[in-house]
């Protein structure tokens, strides 16, 4: 090859590089390591981690446990899905093609919309995109985002409208149901507001149940209302297309992808057909279409001039490598669980929580759930009374009992004292919860 | 001879029957039931979902074959050779796929006490620590999610860098050149930025007089790849860096092209302040048909003070690695939790199994495979190379059929699509904007001299074609999964179906109007 080109050495090819900046020793990385010890090596490495496998683990807040069906890592390891690329030649790419216009066509299914995209990052992400897309359809200044919001989600959004100036007003919330405060929500809405934004189920477990009341407070003043979503609620929950909203956004995690310490994750991104937000929305979408004969069914991405390889600074978003393969393990997850699959999902998830908060509402000096609302998976548990901070309570939970808490959002919102937010789901056993209840109950009842 | 799967497998809605389940659920526990009820059963009606969704109802098998065939329906890496410039598709190896499902990984949750994550934290800790040493950076943050999120953190993290700095009403440009992504133009203008075209000059690099009259006291900065996406290596990068840099703006690596470079040179050596990798391009993960990747970003120390939060960090005394939070001039969040973690891994992997002279070796063989692909397509009949064609290439080179255009009707796109007959993926068609019939080419360091000579074939055929049946190459491909697509039907607003149900809506309205 060498000869071919006409060269004595492959160094020749760098030979444009100024010397200056040639690299003059070697990198300094660890010695390569054949495979059976790169797989020694980073087995045990990880062996140093503690599983929800090797223990039960009350987390979620945005990043759920959930069984994963075998079929579904099945099916995302077939290699021609996974080391293909974003489907540029829609002839050669259809079977991914296919699989994200089904994925869509899902979400829809899910949401009650009629246009979703086929991923985003994750749902903070999403967030910042479905933000951004009301102010370019609009041109207001403001948003309003509900006061108990995942702090993660609020900090994402506000890096992602900082460059606009935009004015983030946070909503307020009745201390008793947790509920969105209508009153201070009708003043901060106005001709400014381009969009009203709520979580539901709630970052805090809560459902948020005066929904059409939010979005015609929103459509009142002509501001979009934006709905974000755990999806493994849809099942059970109405979903935001019956209560008018605009644009539904959430985490697709939980239908059929991994943990993954938090990533990757999927972006869930849905909108009306409207053509002044299907032109509006960001990332790729995939469409149904027929060969040029008209003979065949056969699908490509569409309205490719919003994004950046066409339309560069003038476009809805720099999206480009999205979620795909997440997506397709979430529409294999959906096709296997299917309607009543998904409802019983969210009849068992609710069943199993609702069991919980029983259980551990027995508890001297909990108060459980902070808010008097229903729950879906997710809920505030408070032990104020006990004079226990939550850290140290999960610390000995942990070490004495091999139950990982929920999360402790004492400092993430203040004003609910020393309260964790905790989870369950389908992969919450009856025993497991039993065991987080008997171990919270001897260390918050002991003396010190 | 190639021949692609052609299942007409139907829409997922057309397939299963009422009642048909694919997975069982844990069973609800008697006492749990007897405790509980059906707590469903008490929510409001405001909230109450009444009519469940229209999902499909189908068995395991029937699911598993589906996509099995959909899967056949499509081309990866592991199909065959894939030379799409500018997205490196590079072997994914197996081991490292292998290694992201083990359950101390795959089941681990962000919110973890730190106790129970020391592994991992010393997986990202390290690999950070490997990247920064590839890039020549100071500090690297793992958390954007692609590329093009890496672009748009660092476009931020200029504009924090002219705030902190008390300029950052004066400082609104970012200059980018003609030849670059369109992530980075799309990237700028997100973070609020008013972008600069710099034209290239004739030996297809930044002209450097054009960058000095384009740069002010307004320059934010400059979006470089290096090599540009012609493949040519940008020999005046420290004149380039010195004239941005004079100007007061920062200079932003775009590393799609970094697999060229691996331990010859290094974007921090040469000047840039921010440095962006792909890791589904560089290090050999895979591109899972458009995503996860994962794009993390390198520093300077001046800039690492802005990065977001959390940094995965070390403290010696302690033996202890934890998420560190204590930034009170970072930009803030991009996404919920720390990065794409499962791709991450498979690059530590991927590090660990090449070394630093097998980093190197892939970057050389990447850069001899596409520069003998230079010599041999230039003797193809119609093609030609734009922009100082006896300079080497690095990792990929761009050709112009714009004289088979010329000569016989046939487009860069006609030419792509009869490529997808042979078995083969096409090269990356019409980018750079700067050259007319782009075919830009990235071999990667994953193919044997044979795919290299076969390729080469299947171009000298379709050339011949061209000039002898030109119809023949204007209606390809033959063989694929589908004749050719009608791109337009997909977007128009008549014909438009972007989910089952409006396609639905619109199939029930045409039957209403025939």
């Amino acid at each position: 090859m060498l000869q071919e080109i006409g060269i004595e050495s492959i160094d020749e090819l760098y030979s444009d590089v100024p010397k200056q900046f040639r690299l003059k020793k070697k990198l300094n990385l660890p010695p390569m390591l054949s495979e059976h010890e790169v797989r020694e090596h980073v087995e045990r490495l990880l062996g140093k981690n503690k599983s929800n496998r090797d223990t039960p683990v009350f987390l979620g807040a945005g990043c759920w446990p959930h069984h994963v069906p075998a079929a579904v890592d099945n099916i995302v390891q077939r290699t021609e899905f996974l080391t293909s690329y974003t489907p540029y030649q829609p002839e050669i790419s259809q079977g991914m093609l296919q699989a994200m216009f089904e994925y869509q066509s899902m979400i829809c299914e899910l949401t009650a919309m009629e246009v979703a995209n086929s991923s985003m990052y994750d749902w903070a992400s999403a967030l910042g995109e479905a933000v951004r897309m009301a102010v370019r359809i609009n041109h207001r200044t403001e948003v309003v985002v509900p006061r108990l919001i995942h702090p993660e989600r609020l900090a994402t959004l506000q890096t992602y409208v900082e460059p606009l100036n935009l004015k983030i007003k946070s909503a307020g919330y009745n201390k008793q149901t947790g509920q969105l405060d209508l009153d201070t929500l009708k003043q901060q809405v106005s001709e400014q507001t381009c969009a009203v934004y709520i979580e539901n189920p709630s970052y805090l477990g809560f459902i948020e149940t005066q929904v059409e009341e939010i979005a015609q407070i929103a459509h009142e003043k002509e501001a979009l209302f934006i709905v974000g979503v755990d999806p493994t609620s849809l099942g059970i929950l109405k979903p935001p297309g019956e209560y008018d909203a605009d644009i539904v956004i959430g985490e697709g995690q939980p239908l059929g992808n991994h943990l993954n310490y938090g990533g990757p994750l999927l972006g869930l991104f849905a909108c009306r057909d409207r053509a002044e937000l299907v032109h509006q929305m960001p990332g790729r979408v995939i469409g149904m279409t027929t060969t040029l004969d008209g003979n065949k069914t056969g699908y490509c991405m569409a309205l490719q001039t919003r994004e950046q390889h066409i339309r560069r600074e003038r476009a809805t978003s720099n999206i480009c490598t999205n979620e795909a393969l997440c997506a397709v393990a979430s529409t294999a997850y959906l096709a296997l669980l299917g309607p009543q699959g998904l409802k019983e999902l969210g009849e068992n998830i609710m069943s199993r929580t609702q069991y919980a908060i029983k259980e551990l509402s027995k508890i001297k000096g909990v108060r459980i759930p902070v808010f008097k609302s229903s729950h879906f998976k997710e809920f505030t548990l408070n032990i104020d009374k006990t004079g226990k901070k939550i850290d140290t309570v999960h610390k000995r939970l942990l070490s004495q009992y091999g139950v990982h808490g929920g999360k402790n959002i004492s400092k993430e919102f203040p004003e609910l004292g020393q309260t964790a937010l905790y989870c369950v789901t389908e992969v919450h056993s009856k025993e497991d919860i039993d065991r987080l209840a008997t171990g919270l109950s001897v260390i918050l009842g002991a003396k010190r | 001879m190639f021949r692609q799967a052609r299942w007409n497998e139907p829409a997922i809605f057309e397939l299963g029957a009422r009642g048909r389940r694919g997975c069982t659920l844990p069973k609800i526990e008697d006492e749990v039931s007897e405790l509980v009820g059906n707590p469903v059963k008490e929510l409001p009606n405001a909230v109450r979902r009444s009519k469940l969704p229209g999902l499909p109802e189908l068995s395991e098998v029937e699911v598993v074959r589906h996509f099995t065939r959909l899967s056949q329906m499509n081309y990866g890496v592991d199909s065959g050779f894939y030379p799409l410039g500018s997205c490196t598709m590079k072997y994914n190896p197996k081991i490292n796929d292998a290694l992201a499902g083990l359950a101390g990984l795959s089941e681990l949750h962000p919110y973890q006490d730190e106790s129970t994550v020391q592994g991992v934290l010393e997986l990202l800790h390290k690999l950070s620590q490997w990247l920064a040493e590839i890039t020549g950076t100071d500090e690297v943050c793992l958390q954007p999610s692609a590329g093009a999120h890496g672009e748009l953190l660092g476009a931020l993290l200029m504009r924090s860098c002219h705030k902190f700095n008390g300029n950052c009403d004066e400082k609104t440009e970012l200059v980018v050149p003609d030849s670059a992504h369109g992530t980075n133009p799309a990237s700028a203008t997100m973070a609020g930025f008013n972008v600069v075209i710099v034209e290239s000059n004739q030996k297809g690099c930044v002209n450097v007089q054009a960058l000095k009259d384009a740069v002010s006291e307004h320059t934010a900065g400059l979006m470089l790849t290096n090599p540009n996406t012609l493949g040519i290596f940008e020999e005046d990068i420290a004149d380039i860096a010195k004239t941005v840099h004079d100007a007061g703006g920062l200079l932003y690596y775009d590393g799609a092209n970094l697999n060229a470079i691996m331990g010859k040179v290094r974007p921090g050596d040469m000047g840039f302040d921010i440095v962006h990798m792909n890791i589904h391009k560089t290090f050999g993960t895979p591109h899972g048909g458009g995503g996860p990747g994962s794009g993390p970003i390198g520093v300077c120390k001046e800039l690492a003070r802005f990065l977001p939060v959390p940094q995965v960090a070390y403290d010696a005394k302690k033996k202890w690695y934890f998420l560190d939070y204590n930034r009170p001039q970072s930009v803030g969040k991009i996404r919920g939790f720390y990065g794409n973690v499962g791709v991450l891994l498979r690059a530590y992997a991927y590090i660990l199994s090449l070394g630093a002279e097998g980093l190197e070796e892939a970057a050389e063989i990447s850069v001899l495979n596409a520069n003998y692909l230079v010599k041999k397509l230039r003797e193809i009949r119609g093609f030609e190379l734009p922009y100082d064609a006896g300079r080497p290439r690095k990792h990929e080179c761009v050709f112009s059929t714009k004289p088979l255009l010329k000569e016989t009707g046939v487009r860069a796109l006609e030419v792509a699509k009869r490529i997808l007959d042979y078995g083969m993926h096409s090269p990356t068609t019409y980018f750079p904007l700067i050259v007319d019939e782009a075919l830009m080419i990235e071999p990667t360091e994953s193919v044997e001299k044979e795919e290299l000579d076969r390729f080469v074939d299947v171009l000298r055929k379709i050339s011949d074609e061209a000039y002898s049946n030109p119809d023949l190459v204007k209606k390809a491909p033959y063989d694929a999964a589908v004749t050719r697509l009608d791109e337009v039907k997909a977007s128009h607003p008549k014909t438009m179906a972007l989910s089952w149900r409006m396609h639905k809506k619109r199939n029930v309205l045409k039957d209403a109007t025939s």
